[in-house]
């Protein structure tokens, strides 16, 4: 499991991971995760159309995330960001489709693109994660502020003179540039149960966006790390693992809090008792 | 007319199943999504039909048609769905999210095998992509009867089920049961979306939910007007998908035809945004006159 060829696997899915975990924090706070739904699929299509050009992956991937995420952008400013957000989506799918049946890609190869190849990963696209993933944390250190106040509270933001529409933007930007990292790893359909599961599961234990960030990113790594480790064992694809594991994550997560929050009525009950 | 149907287009049967399909799924899914837009439910609309995929690899692992897996899996996960995160609006978002992030893991474990057992290694791309042709006619009665059964069952509720989506505080103090309205409509969504990805597969059924629903509210605001003109140009682009996949059986660059469930989408695409002309077109127009 640790042979070397799997050192590839195991750097790029924990850097894959981190910004997951990071991000994710961001999507679940702005209740955005269609959004983040949405921009990987639309580079699926995107990792179609490069195959049919046989352009690299990695291109087809950033353009059409990108691509996405400004479709997304654009129709939202005239009419209902879910609408918007569901449209671009089948939108980009259907090229999609088109590509596929164009180009004589295999099912398996398709079934990576939606689903994650996480063992074979080479030593340059290991390289490309790393790179990409330090660049998506540094923006999201950079946008910090602005994010966090424009997410919590959009009214404060709008006096301190913040435009919601252009921070919508960069985020939006950063969701398309954390996609077009993830997706050669763990898949157009996984990357976001890995953004959702943990960040939900943080946010229900801690109101504070520090503490949270944390845990997310701590989650979103054990999840990452006992999947590879499952999926290796099992031979069983790593996107069941990935799924699974962070939706399990959420439902102890709530589950914990609501214990917590009775045990905390209930001190506050016998104090009260006492006095 | 020889130019615009090919030869044999109205004697071949999978066309003509693929035509009566189309229309129910249309109608079906052009209903149910007016009421889906006017809820701003598009993610769970679109979730639901993503989580199908779950049921239609099952139905293929069991060797049942994908319409029974897509609509078991669909009605479950709406359960799910409502008893996770009602209270807040970012519950449900964050809901939503979890369960189909979780139904997307298992489908990739079905999928998984689904390629592994058997010999055909198209069950991912049909499940997914799906396609009108291929839908067998046994399954006719039971497609007119689901859609039937939902478009029954938003006749009955119209009244309240409107009022419950515009303010669930005006229904609730009027004395509606909101929460079972909701619990209700979304497995009609369920219903609605199973038909349609049975259509255009899973991950494209959401073009028929909400493409021709979120046109025709663009146009009028009265919900029953909206329906109406949903599924008529949900029907538009389904038949003429049909008869452009058909036709296009010539054209390059493979030679084999572009798949139906592309052109649909197109042509759904093609009429949000006409739509979006028309509406802007004639408030310029009332704006002038007044």
């Amino acid at each position: 499991m640790f042979s070397s060829f799997m050192v590839n696997t195991w750097l790029a899915a924990t850097t894959v991971a981190a910004i997951a975990g990071v991000v994710g924090f961001f999507v679940v706070l702005r209740g955005a995760s269609f959004v983040a739904h949405a921009v990987p699929k639309s580079a699926f299509a995107g990792a179609a159309g490069a195959s049919l050009l046989g352009i690299s992956t990695l291109g087809g991937l950033g353009a059409f995330s990108l691509l996405g995420a400004l479709t997304i952008g654009w129709l939202g400013r005239r009419g209902r960001h879910d609408v918007a957000t569901a449209l671009s989506i089948v939108v980009m799918l259907g090229l999609g489709a088109l590509f596929l049946s164009w180009s004589a890609e295999y099912a398996s190869e398709i079934y990576a693109l939606l689903f994650g190849q996480v063992l074979g990963v080479s030593g340059s696209e290991v390289l490309v994660t790393v790179v990409l993933g330090a660049v998506s944390l540094l923006a999201v250190a950079t946008l910090y502020r602005p994010l966090l106040l424009s997410s919590a509270t959009p009214e404060l933001a709008a006096t301190r003179g913040l435009r919601s529409s252009r921070v919508e933007l960069a985020f939006l930007l950063l969701v398309a540039l954390v996609t077009t990292t993830a997706v050669p790893v763990v898949g157009a359909l996984l990357m976001f149960s890995l953004m959702i599961g943990p960040a939900g599961a943080a946010q229900a234990l801690s109101r504070r966006p520090a503490t949270a960030i944390c845990l997310s990113t701590a989650i979103a790594l054990c999840t990452v790390w006992l999947s590879i480790a499952a999926s290796y064992l099992s031979n069983w694809p790593i996107g069941f693992f990935v799924g699974t594991l962070a939706g399990l994550a959420y439902v102890a997560a709530r589950l914990a809090a609501a214990a917590l929050r009775r045990r905390a009525v209930s001190v506050e009950r016998l104090g009260a008792a006492g006095r | 007319m020889r130019a615009l149907f090919e030869p044999g287009f109205f004697a071949s049967t999978p066309v003509r199943t693929a035509l009566v399909v189309g229309a129910i799924v249309a109608l079906a899914s052009g209903v149910i999504g007016v009421l889906t837009v006017i809820r701003s439910q598009s993610f769970s609309g679109h979730a639901l039909g993503d989580v199908g995929t779950v049921g239609g690899s099952a139905a293929f692992l069991a060797n049942v048609s994908p319409l029974w897996g897509f609509l078991g899996i669909a009605v479950l996960a709406s359960g799910t769905m409502e008893l996770f995160g009602v209270e807040r609006r970012r519950g449900r978002d964050v809901a939503t999210g979890v369960v189909l992030g979780a139904a997307l893991g298992l489908s990739a474990l079905l999928l998984y095998f689904d390629t592994t057992s058997t010999s055909t290694s198209g069950a991912a791309v049909t499940i997914l992509f799906g396609s009108l042709f291929t839908v067998s006619s046994d399954l006719l009665p039971a497609l007119a009867g689901l859609g039937g059964g939902v478009l029954g069952a938003v006749l009955v509720m119209y009244r309240p089920l409107l009022l419950s989506s515009v303010s669930s505080e005006l229904a609730a103090a009027n004395g509606l049961p909101v929460r079972f309205l909701g619990v209700a409509f979304l497995v009609m969504t369920g219903i609605g979306v199973s038909l349609s990805a049975l259509a255009v597969g899973t991950i494209l059924s959401t073009a028929l939910l909400i493409g021709p629903a979120a046109a025709a509210l663009r146009l009028t605001r009265r919900p029953g007007r909206a329906m109406l003109a949903a599924g008529a140009s949900g029907l538009a682009a389904t038949w003429l998908g049909i008869l452009l996949a058909y036709d296009s059986f010539y054209w390059p660059p493979a030679r084999k035809g572009w798949p139906v469930s592309f052109f649909v989408v197109a042509l759904v695409l093609v009429f949000y945004v006409g739509s979006g002309s028309l509406s802007s077109a004639r408030s310029r127009r009332a704006r002038g006159t007044t």
